[in-house]
């Protein structure tokens, strides 16, 4: 196959994306709607109950808005990878997934295809959020804006490759609600989303090694750094070395041979 | 498009090799072989649960056989799959289209899974939606479309990327007489004018022809595989519905009964 077929596919998978997600506008607003709410009245609310010290890749005092701004954008690329997940689930009950399966481009590139495109819809949504909060004095500088584009589409498909991971691992639609309650929640939570490490760790030890091993927190950490144009080698190294895990046990899971695919086709 | 290193009638398009299938310590599909040539148009037939639908989820790499071999072209589909599989062309039982997009939004995606460019998919669109779904516009939704109408839709989908082998898993489950009939014709005639081999996997007993090839699976088991009359003939039935009970060993009462699947009906 050459690669303009390769090319062909890869534009034709983002079409459809983008084609699925303008036919649900709710979802969009929804999806925006979530960290703004946070944005606007969780940070609006702490403001005042909790200071953020000196951290890097912060200069001087930053606001609670400011702080959590990345952990939002986190917020949203997560929900981003585990609604691309339900997605795939759903294009496996309605049987759309099959005919995804069932073409000659080699299964990995079909799913990473499948993967980028939803992360290139929730890229939209990170800047349209940046653009919003910008009016609510969350000021990063202008080189941050391009800065952190490399880093919200590593941890985008980081993200989006625990969701395909996922995916392979539910068995019906209807236990996507689980997926809610023992992923999507306690991963945002038990990170530095909200709160700094070393502010977790002086309430609880426990909890801060949690959020340590918790491979979010590194995905917030990075688009932190770059979104201040610094760059954060150890986060980059974890995002990386756990989009390639997620993906290829992904990839396990979705291999005819050996994998889970039976037990839902 | 795609592999096309031989021509038609010199490569088989589908040989099944001693291919068994087993999940959960179940055996569903054990030791099956068969061939499906160039321009025949070849019958699966089957009551639910024979393992029809297995089978083309091994074919088209959905599942892998436990043991055995499946070849499409002279590739083996676990082996070579990119190079077997762009010569298929598949229309799976359930429906598979997206049913908030429109026509041309499903046929453009299933082109580009393919490597067809937007330019040649329009081209090929022009060509052939009029023939498909005259009544039809490409611009609407696959919700608004009768049953019927979604079937010819996953037809076309599926012989956009000119295939040479077409599987078809109970394609006309749900389709009015007319419509079934249609739909039955038109396949035959992509046969006999394209050369296209067909599998086509029924429990309809009258959508076997007497010129087709029959392939009569039964709990796991080929049981009989050859032309229609020949095999009629062999075994003394009168018609491939007896020849069936014959074979199966089940009772005329118990075979027209919905337990077993088979619907009865004359033989064309």
């Amino acid at each position: 196959m050459s690669a303009a077929r390769y090319i062909h596919c890869l534009k034709g998978i983002i079409v459809r994306e983008a084609q699925k997600f303008l036919q649900q506008k709710a979802r969009f607003f929804a999806s925006l709607v979530r960290p703004l709410v946070w944005l606007f009245i969780f940070a609006a609310g702490f403001r005042s109950v909790l200071g953020v010290s000196i951290i890097p890749p912060y200069q001087t005092y930053v606001l609670y808005e400011e702080y959590i701004t990345p952990g939002l954008l986190g917020m949203i690329l997560l929900f981003s990878g585990m609604q691309n997940s339900l997605s795939m689930v759903y294009d496996r009950e309605m049987g759309s997934m099959r005919m995804l399966l069932v073409s000659p481009l080699p299964r990995w590139y079909l799913l990473a295809s499948k993967m980028f495109a939803g992360v290139c819809i929730a890229v939209i949504q990170v800047y349209i959020f940046l653009a919003i909060a910008y009016f609510w004095e969350v000021y990063p500088p202008i080189s941050g804006y391009i800065n952190v584009l490399p880093a919200v589409l590593l941890s985008g498909l980081m993200l989006a490759a625990l969701g395909l991971l996922l995916s392979s691992l539910i068995k019906q639609l209807e236990n996507f609600a689980g997926v809610m309650n023992f992923v999507i929640f306690p991963m945002f939570f038990a990170s530095s989303a909200l709160y700094p490490l070393w502010r977790i760790r002086d309430s609880s030890e426990l909890l801060y090694l949690i959020c340590k091993y918790n491979p979010f927190t590194y995905a917030v950490e990075l688009i932190r750094f770059s979104l201040y144009s610094e760059f954060n080698l150890q986060s980059l190294a974890v995002v990386i070395v756990m989009l390639v895990l997620f993906f290829l046990v992904a990839i396990y899971g979705y291999n005819p041979s050996r994998g889970f695919m039976i037990r839902k086709q | 498009m795609g592999y096309r290193g031989a021509t038609l009638s010199e490569v088989t398009p589908l040989s099944v090799e001693d291919v068994s299938f087993s999940y959960a310590k179940k055996l569903i599909l054990e030791k099956i072989s068969f061939e499906v040539k160039a321009g025949s148009f070849c019958v699966l037939l089957g009551a639910n649960g024979a393992g029809k639908t297995t089978l083309f989820s091994l074919i088209t790499r959905l599942y892998s056989p436990s043991s055995g071999h499946i070849v499409v072209f002279g590739h083996d589909i676990n082996k070579h799959s990119e190079k077997a599989l762009s010569r298929l062309g598949v229309v799976f039982q359930n429906p598979t289209l997206d049913q908030d997009l429109s026509i041309q939004q499903n046929l453009k995606y299933y082109a580009s899974l393919y490597g067809i460019s937007k330019h040649e998919t329009m081209q090929m669109l022009n060509d052939q939606f009029p023939r498909y779904l005259p009544e039809c516009r490409l611009n609407q939704k696959i919700h608004q479309l009768s049953g019927g109408q979604k079937r010819r839709v996953e037809l076309m989908r599926s012989l956009m990327h000119q295939p040479d082998l077409l599987l078809l898993d109970e394609p006309t489950v749900g389709l009015d007489i007319n419509s079934r009939e249609a739909f039955i014709a038109h396949v035959r005639e992509l046969c006999s004018e394209r050369g296209i081999g067909v599998l086509w996997a029924t429990h309809l007993i009258d959508e076997v022809g007497d010129d087709d090839d029959v392939i009569v699976l039964h709990k796991s088991k080929i049981l009989a595989n050859d032309k229609v009359l020949a095999l009629v003939n062999r075994h003394g039935a009168k018609s491939i519905g007896d020849l069936y009970l014959k074979l199966t060993g089940l009772e005329s009462n118990k075979w027209r009964s919905d337990e077993n699947g088979i619907a009865a009906g004359a033989v064309r």
